[in-house]
């Protein structure tokens, strides 16, 4: 490629890489971690952790089905679901936890039968959970229709001919050969869900081990300890880098989908 | 209060930028061309002056600790927020608002024979540190928690909530303090909008949204 094509490129590169990188270097690496080893540090961690993993493994869950629908079923309407499930992108975070707030909010329109069962949703991490999965749910039905429509038709089609069930043509055809996507598609919503915070702070509160998390710690000690919030920002860079790494990777993996 | 001080000086254009405190004095610190400091707590404004960035700067407004709740609910006081099951919002402990409440908290066991108990439970019954005032404030509007702890003005410009006057409170001092930022342009005019502020038109307009002097 011509040199001029890479000086180029490389200014986008440099103006993405320089803050990000500042984020590690402003502090001297010994403080990094006695920061990161703060009980708040490491609380916020572990909602994060427990709260991410819950909203990832639903939108996997309830996802699926979905992307599949997408993929294959053939019926009126199909791109306008399409675009409504892609909505949550595009609407501000902070506009999706007013929203959530008034569905399963304490006066919402669920939210008030809930809270007479019992079951309050807001300033639990039940309900940092729905915030993720809201936000985050779409990068996976993206990329898991992607894949569903990568997967020949005919290899299922000659499956189900040889006597194999539905069921067991997914599972035994379908995901395998879908899987760089399915496996991409989860850690880009796991990133997303990772960097969650106007949603949450709307809807869940922030309420250290409960439901801050570690973007909401970042933003809490922002107000008071810039030290403190640069190293838990630095730590969220380094988790949300490690799952986009492991996406490419693994859905760059050739052989499978071409199988 | 720009508006106003725009009438009186035609000459002179002023530029609001809101923001917490602790924002804005980080922005000043890193070189924001800012004219004026104000701020929220005496605390920013102190370490402004240290690191030599303020002119010495004088308090302008004072304000009072407030419990908000819902219009139509029953609380007279603390002690009906420490009820089980009372879903109390505050602002985390590094905003200003959030600092007075904890003073407050830690204020009631040498104030009453029971406060250790009564502070214990209000604590209990805290669902959600803010990072800011507003946001306290919006939980309690909103209908999603029953208290908060808040600055009497923001009671008063807000629907549907009220304030409950917390006696205990009395001791802590909520201050405002504004400064002409340290080797910046326009210190003349600066130095103006300070006196305006201070000076009995600019108190007016604070007294009219609930501040104290």
């Amino acid at each position: 490629l011509p040199a001029g094509l890479w000086l180029a490129s490389s200014v986008l590169v440099a103006f993405i890489l320089l803050p990000l990188g500042a984020l590690f270097f402003v502090l001297p690496p010994r403080e990094l971690l006695e920061h990161l080893a703060s009980p708040a540090a490491l609380r916020a961690l572990g909602v994060t952790l427990k709260t991410t993993f819950v909203a990832t493994a639903l939108a996997v869950l309830l996802g699926t089905p979905l992307a599949y629908v997408l993929a294959r079923g053939t019926f009126r309407g199909r791109e306008l679901l399409d675009s409504l499930v892609d909505l949550p992108v595009t609407i501000p975070p902070v506009v999706v936890g007013v929203a959530l707030l008034l569905a399963f909010g304490r006066r919402g329109l669920l939210g008030r039968t809930l809270d007479l069962w019992g079951y309050p949703v807001p300033f639990t991490a039940a309900a940092v959970v729905m915030a993720q999965l809201f936000i985050a749910s779409p990068f996976f039905v993206k990329a898991a229709r992607a894949g569903f429509e990568g997967v020949d038709g005919r290899l299922e089609a000659a499956a189900r001919t040889l006597g194999a069930s539905r069921w067991r043509v997914f599972w035994t055809i379908t995901v395998p050969l879908a899987r760089p996507a399915l496996v991409s598609g989860i850690l880009l919503a796991w990133a997303r869900a990772l960097s969650e915070f106007g949603a949450t702070m709307m809807f869940a509160g922030n309420f250290p081990g409960r439901t801050q998390t570690l973007t909401l710690a970042v933003m809490t000690a922002l107000e008071s300890d810039l030290d403190a919030a640069v190293a838990v920002a630095a730590l969220s860079l380094v988790l949300a880098l490690l799952a986009l790494l492991a996406a490419k990777t693994l859905a760059g993996r050739p052989g499978a989908a071409r199988a | 209060m720009a508006a106003a001080f725009e009438k009186r000086h035609p000459s002179t254009r002023i530029e609001l930028i809101l923001a917490g405190s602790q924002v804005l004095r980080t922005q000043i610190e890193h070189g924001a061309p800012a004219a004026v400091f104000a701020s929220a707590d005496l605390a920013h404004a102190d370490a402004l002056r240290r690191a030599g960035l303020l002119y010495p700067y004088e308090v302008f407004a004072r304000n009072r600790l407030v419990a908000v709740v819902p219009a139509s609910a029953a609380v007279a006081g603390l002690r009906d927020l420490a009820r089980p099951g009372t879903k109390i919002v505050v602002a985390a402990a590094s905003v200003p608002a959030g600092r007075y409440t904890s003073e407050l908290l830690a204020s009631l066991p040498a104030a009453h024979p029971d406060g250790a108990e009564l502070a214990k439970t209000l604590r209990a019954n805290v669902v959600s540190e803010e990072t800011n005032v507003r946001a306290v404030l919006s939980k309690v509007v909103l209908g999603e928690a029953d208290a908060g702890f808040v600055y009497a003005t923001d009671v008063a410009a807000a629907r549907e909530v009220r304030a409950v006057p917390l006696p205990e409170a009395g001791g802590i001092r909520v201050e405002y303090a504004i400064g002409v930022v340290a080797r910046r342009p326009r210190q003349a005019e600066a130095q103006a909008f300070c006196a305006f502020v201070r000076g009995e038109e600019g108190q007016a307009v604070l007294r009219r949204f609930g501040f104290e002097p």
